[in-house]
């Protein structure tokens, strides 16, 4: 797992959207914008990744990341000569370059979110930066887990053993739960964990596919335990994020499998979002669409632990929100877990006739039970979900904190350092 | 009257919580200033929650807080840029002596005119597009409309700001009068013309804060260097503003520019009319929009020759876009620069001095700004394949004020007859026909995501937000 080389997130500035405001340039407190008449850039070298720049940006075009090795960093010659970004440098490029697997998966799988944690790294991140106040570290009574066991050049390959709709049939956002075995290989996973999967064919350049990742959504003792097992919550992508119809290689791959195919495998992934596993441990979870799956597979563990009798569980609290009821998955089980269990909360934002409700609003309703369980250090958070989400919820958490008389400053960083607060949007 | 909480209110720092003479100032002129923007300001609006940037404070940290808020909750801020510790004047008669930090007696007139002129786009640009929130192409649009116009809005704020702490009585006078005037009101017109023409759709809206919104940037940057330290420390913030207006601007026109390319390989045809019946907007066309969007703003430079232009300079008031970062003695006597004429029917260069060609010297430096961005669309274009390239009309082109004023010049630089021109005309500047064209595409799209025909959608959102969030809540 050693790196052999170093690794190093280059900031770099997207030519096609940059309009040359200079205001970047104005804003670095280091001196590391430079420009010609053509390009704005970073000089690797001098970027501390500070962050002051990202804000000021009116365009976004600041906010670009690549991992690359450092002896490789692009030069700023190389990038007053570009007309766009360069592609990422893929997963084996990186190896090639001697880098963990996991390090660049990790880079990769994180795309914007990387922004927020080399702020993070870098301390405080500017104005309210949601992101940079997700902890990198898992919680003291985590278990420990294993990464990376399975590279994209030696996939596994498991085998369908289940997929079936888990919200109501007819919604738009058609979500499955897709159960895998994994015969007699070794594929030891942790709830909140993740394992890519390499659908088959080429891409539009011939190219074989990459991994495209999925939290699993079952407990470590497997979708039924006892067996090598495991499952992920699937949503069939039949648009982008711009409303144009495009059919999600992966995902549509993935809901058509029939019991019996077939499936290359990669991983395990993820060594910080880990459930708290000591007695009277409280978690808070807060998840949109298939955000459920690590919370799925939370609540399930804590389940199976609370029937066996022998382990006194603390509070479990979870905000779900969905478009609709007919589109949220799992409505049904979740109905039936016991309310001394887990205290469930549903938001809906597109309910005909009823106000938009966003989970970020029941927080704030349930204001006084989080500001005490924000005061508790028994407690964790979990949030996943898409990229929109977060901000909201982290501000909420901020307000909620401010609210009941505490610095959101020191409780936030509290959190973060204990690894009590974790963000996994997309 | 309640007081205003000063802090929480009016984020500021220029000490207003202790500062009595501005805040009586302000207790009179902020309820004049909600009226004017319950009145004037973006039409039907006032109930949404628009994901606005607001600025709480000059470090990075501060000045870009986004979230949901309703416009007139919005928290206009009073910000001057930290101030450099003993600055010097930098150029004109005064340079090398301490920057004023108060208004010296003798500059005290052409100080409160800058100031005025200045303030009084704001507002104006404000009411000029009041009405186009009605016809936004998609929820996106909308949140950068009221982006703009609040941010508008906080730099007549910040003008007010200079009048009342420094211009006693006639500054407060002046700033009741920025808020009584009003853009194509033939009784009380705004101060400029540009600023009394329409903003009708949302094709002149882009032109309009990629060609005279940089006018603005171009403004602020002189003054940005004037010798009177509050004036230079405050437009220097309003500048990192008025970059997300420029972005507004030329991301628009790229993204119509998209769209219409992206047609015309669908359609596989350049044909204008085809491509209307399309409902997209023809290249043509978005080139008579630049002709006319850039020709009238580069009059708002002023005349060519211009003995204020030299006064406001020499006396260290207004300085050159990026005065110090220029290699000459910063003076400026004796020096000449090439201004243009007409003497016989043809286009001449003349030397002129260059203090009193100062104006043109910033025309000169807008023109360079503003071709980098027509060249960014060109890469557009150029990138679909399509053998067209957009670009700006000669600076003698249109013009109505100074030297070439009612001057007939094609937009390549020919001086023409009465009659070609008139002959020309509908090829060089929208015509009547394609301003209801475009006109005839206006249509209200708010659904998140969705954007109307004639635009394509931006590559990103704003503040890492996805395209298709919820920018503004419509209640």
């Amino acid at each position: 797992m050693n790196a052999t080389v170093e690794l190093i997130q280059q900031h770099l500035i997207d030519p096609e959207i940059c309009i040359r405001c200079n205001t970047c340039e104005a804003t670095c407190p280091v001196g590391a914008i430079t420009h010609d008449s053509r390009n704005y850039v970073v000089k690797a070298d001098v970027c501390n990744l500070c962050m002051a720049c990202v804000p000021p940006c009116p365009t976004g075009s600041i906010d670009n990341w690549r991992s690359m090795p450092k002896a490789k960093a692009y030069s700023v010659e190389e990038q007053l000569l570009w007309d766009e970004l360069p592609a990422p440098l893929s997963e084996e490029a990186l190896n090639a370059a001697g880098a963990a697997a996991g390090e660049a998966v990790a880079a990769a799988a994180a795309s914007s979110a990387s922004a927020a944690s080399v702020s993070a790294s870098a301390g405080q991140g500017p104005g309210f930066q949601s992101g940079s106040w997700g902890a990198t570290v898992p919680p003291w009574s985590a278990a420990h887990p294993y990464t990376n066991l399975h590279g994209p050049k030696s996939p596994v390959t498991a085998t369908v053993v289940g997929n079936v709709q888990v919200n109501e049939a007819g919604t738009e956002n058609e979500t499955h739960h897709i159960v895998l075995d994994l015969g007699t290989m070794p594929f030891p996973v942790l709830e909140g964990q993740s394992i890519g999967i390499i659908p088959p064919g080429v891409d539009a350049q011939g190219k074989p596919h990459h991994a495209r990742q999925y939290s699993i959504a079952s407990p470590r003792n497997g979708e039924r335990p006892g067996y090598n097992n495991l499952s992920l919550t699937v949503k069939r992508v039949k648009e982008d994020h711009q409303g144009q119809p495009v059919l999600g290689v992966c995902s549509n791959y993935l809901c058509d499998l029939n019991t019996g195919d077939k499936v290359q495998v990669i991983g395990p992934f993820g060594a910080s979002f880990l459930m708290p596993n000591h007695p009277r441990s409280n978690i808070v979870m807060i998840c949109t669409g298939t955000g459920s799956a690590p919370m799925r597979a939370m609540t399930e563990w804590r389940r199976r632990l609370r029937q066996s009798g022998k382990f006194e569980g603390g509070r479990l609290m979870l905000f779900f929100g969905a478009r609709t009821q007919q589109e949220l998955p799992y409505f049904g089980p979740l109905q039936k877990l016991p309310h001394d269990f887990i205290d469930i909360h549903f938001a809906f934002s597109r309910t005909p006739g009823a106000p938009k409700r966003y989970v970020q609003d029941l927080m704030r309703e349930r204001a006084a039970d989080l500001a005490e369980l924000l005061q508790d250090p028994n407690t964790c958070f979990y949030v996943c979900g898409l990229k929109s989400m977060e901000e909201g919820v982290v501000l909420a958490l901020h307000d909620i904190a401010q609210g009941a008389g505490l610095s959101w400053d020191t409780v936030g960083a509290t959190l973060k350092r204990e690894g009590r607060l974790h963000l996994e949007t997309y | 009257m309640t007081a205003i909480n000063y802090s929480e209110k009016i984020p500021n720092n220029v000490n207003l919580s202790e500062d009595r003479t501005l805040q009586r100032a302000l207790e009179h002129w902020q309820p004049n200033y909600l009226n004017w923007w319950q009145d004037m300001g973006p039409d039907g609006s006032q109930n949404f929650d628009v994901f606005l940037r607001t600025a709480v404070s000059v470090d990075p940290q501060g000045w870009a807080q986004f979230g949901h808020v309703k416009m007139p909750d919005y928290r206009w801020g009073i910000f001057l840029n930290p101030a450099e510790q003993d600055r010097k004047i930098h150029f004109g008669d005064h340079k090398g002596e301490a920057a004023w930090q108060d208004v010296p007696g003798e500059h005290r007139a052409n100080l409160r005119r800058i100031i005025v002129t200045q303030g009084d786009t704001e507002p104006a640009s404000v009411e000029q597009q009041r009405h186009l929130g009605l016809t936004c192409p998609s929820q996106y649009d909308l949140r950068n409309l009221f982006q703009v116009n609040v941010e508008e809005g906080r730099h007549l704020w910040a003008m007010v700001y200079l009048l009342h702490k420094y211009f006693g009585r006639d500054g407060r006078e002046e700033a009741e009068a920025l808020l009584e005037r009003r853009s194509g009101n033939d009784d009380n017109p705004r101060i400029l013309q540009a600023f009394n023409e329409k903003t009708p759709d949302w094709l002149s809206f882009f032109m309009f804060t990629y060609f005279t919104d940089r006018d603005g940037k171009f403004q602020l940057c002189a003054l940005a260097e004037s010798s009177f330290d509050p004036l230079a420390r405050t437009t220097k913030f309003m500048l990192t503003e008025e970059a997300h207006h420029m972005f507004v601007g030329e991301s628009g026109v790229s993204r119509v520019i998209q769209r219409t390319v992206d047609m015309m390989n669908q359609l596989k045809t350049d044909d204008v009319n085809k491509l209307r019946a399309a409902g997209v907007i023809d290249l043509p066309t978005l080139q008579r929009y630049v002709n006319f969007h850039f020709s009238v703003t580069i009059d708002l430079f002023g005349a060519d020759q211009s003995s204020n232009a030299a006064t406001f300079y020499s006396s260290g008031l207004k300085g050159r876009y990026e005065e110090g970062k220029r290699n000459d003695d910063h003076v400026l006597k004796g020096q000449t620069y090439k201004v243009l004429e007409v003497v016989n029917g043809q286009l001449v260069e003349k030397e002129v001095p260059m203090l009193n060609a100062l104006n043109e010297v910033l025309r000169d430096d807008y023109i360079k700004d503003s071709i980098g961005g027509v060249e960014r669309w060109n890469r557009v274009i150029e990138k679909a394949g399509i053998p067209f390239k957009l670009s700006v009309p000669h600076k003698a082109f249109h013009r109505n004020i100074g030297a070439l004023a009612g001057v007939k010049v094609s937009p390549d630089g020919r001086v023409v007859s009465e009659a070609e021109w008139n002959a020309k005309v509908n090829d060089w500047l929208p015509s009547g026909e394609d301003r209801a064209y475009v006109a005839s595409l206006m249509g209200r799209v708010v659904e998140p995501g969705k954007f109307a025909n004639w635009i394509a959608p931006p590559v990103m959102g704003i503040n890492r937000q996805p395209v298709d969030f919820e920018y503004v809540r419509f209640n």
